[in-house]
């Protein structure tokens, strides 16, 4: 079955359509990623993914249980809609780190907050915070920020926020990691950092949802490839194949105004 | 003759002071139920809290004080307001954590909407109640943005107590023009009356180095 299950999603804003007929799979394991021009939609969806945005169509599967179905109120509950959340995480293009917390502090804070809902929080409080801080000690290690735990945001350059953003994401144990263009507030010289940390989740098989710019990294990196525009998915296949060889004309068009500008 | 103009001010400066502490603590949670009424998702609520926020800070805070203090006994034949220094005091309390409410509000409103909205989607994101995005997530950054305007309106609050005088309130510079006419034995002292600005000079002072305080405390995140 698959991991994730995206079935004739659409919404619009006002009478702009921005998402038509959205529909894909992808299986456990997999990373996806999702190029496209700006305003063809990509951010929308994974914005509806992670229920910041309400579809006006369509349902989310995730193994197999419906998370959202736009015919369904019930699955819209705002109470229910905080769990069903968790089956994603999501990697902001600017970051979002919270900036009165340290890195390790924003790693664990949510862990720690929904901790408080366990039962037996109060008899083991001490010994389930001291867990989640050596959880949120191994990812900072795994993102190379094993010396930066104390630091604040503002003390950490963008690669160092966005690594710490990824730890963050990580620390809730997702079913689905979501990129909306991680790397695109970086200078050039920091994204290299930032790709190297997704291409060692990719390798160790984290099912990913990656909206990027970067066309390398996207053919070498991902399995799929879904090219979107003007809020449709155009083309979709194997990365090397729809980036090397795209069957449709708006891809070959949009792969070659890439490929003049860089 | 300097401790009793000593004694005299003291006194005042003691209904300035009393004045300031209600006026804040009446104004400081009032300004935020006027704060989510001017950005309520009920349009009438929103204009009509918008409507009172413009003629508090529209007019004088003189007139509205003549206007609490004299209007309500001109309407109901008798002052709602117990007479002597008290009834003025209560006014004044009321006037002022109206007027300060209102400022307050849009103070507090350039902090909120300061906060970028990806810090909510973040805490959204990861899980959290919108109750704990409000509480570990927004409500620190709203204060660090807000100690600056917050500390420039409070010291103008000091000395804007003075206004009170204008209904006979009891306060310093009413005890050091009571010098200058006829009171504790003596007329025609004037020190007294500029004695009172070393008064407020010290406690702004006080409020300037806290307000400095606090900002350095939140000077450790950006």
């Amino acid at each position: 079955m698959a991991m994730l299950q995206v079935q004739n999603l659409e919404k619009h804003f006002g009478s702009t359509r921005v998402l038509e007929n959205i529909s894909f799979d992808l299986q456990e394991g997999q990373s996806l990623a999702i190029i496209g021009s700006s305003g063809s939609g990509k951010t929308t969806l994974l914005r509806c993914l992670n229920f910041l945005e309400t579809p006006n169509q369509g349902k989310i599967l995730v193994k197999g249980e419906t998370l959202f179905d736009a015919d369904d109120p019930a699955t819209q509950r705002e109470s229910e809609v905080r769990k069903k959340r968790l089956h994603f995480g999501m990697v902001f293009q600017s970051f979002n780190l919270f900036p009165q917390y340290t890195a390790l502090k924003n790693v664990t804070l949510a862990k720690e907050l929904l901790a408080q809902e366990r039962k037996d929080y109060k008899q083991n409080k001490k010994q389930i915070l001291e867990e989640i801080q050596q959880e949120g000690r191994k990812l900072l290690e795994q993102m190379g920020l094993a010396q930066r735990e104390n630091h604040y945001p503002h003390q950490l350059s963008g690669g160092q926020q966005q690594r710490v953003a990824i730890a963050r994401a990580l620390a809730m144990q997702p079913d689905i990691l979501c990129f909306d263009e991680p790397t695109s507030a970086l200078d050039p010289e920091l994204t290299g950092e930032v790709l190297k940390v997704i291409r060692g989740l990719a390798q160790q098989k984290t099912t990913m949802i990656i909206v990027t710019h970067e066309m390398a990294f996207a053919r070498d990196v991902a399995d799929q490839v879904l090219f979107m525009d003007g809020g449709v998915i155009v083309e979709r296949g194997a990365a090397r194949q729809v980036i090397e060889h795209p069957q449709e004309e708006r891809t070959r068009q949009f792969l070659s105004r890439y490929a003049e500008n860089s | 003759m300097f401790l009793t103009v000593i004694g005299a001010l003291n006194e005042g400066f003691l209904q300035t002071l009393k004045l300031f502490g209600v006026t804040l603590l009446g104004a400081l949670p009032l300004g935020l139920v006027v704060m989510f009424g001017s950005i309520c998702g009920f349009t009438p609520l929103r204009w009509l809290t918008r409507t009172v926020v413009w003629i508090i800070r529209g007019t004088p805070l003189m007139l509205q004080l003549i206007i609490i203090f004299y209007i309500p006994g001109k309407l109901l034949d008798a002052s709602p307001w117990p007479s002597g220094e008290d009834g003025r005091f209560m006014a004044a309390c009321v006037a002022f954590i109206i007027n300060y409410a209102c400022y307050f509000s849009e103070i507090y409103r350039g902090g909120v909407q300061g906060v970028p909205v990806g810090q909510q989607e973040a805490g959204q994101v990861l899980g959290m109640t919108k109750r704990q995005i409000f509480f570990h997530i927004t409500l620190l950054q709203m204060v660090k943005r807000i100690v600056p305007p917050m500390s420039n309106e409070i010291i103008t609050l000091v000395k804007d107590t003075s206004i009170t005088r204008i209904i006979s309130m009891q306060e310093i510079i009413w005890a050091g023009y009571a010098f200058l006419k006829t009171s504790h034995g003596y007329s025609g002292l004037l020190w007294p009356l500029f004695f009172t600005g070393v008064y407020y000079l010290i406690f702004s002072g006080l409020l300037t180095l806290l307000f400095g305080w606090i900002e350095k405390k939140l000077g450790y995140f950006r």
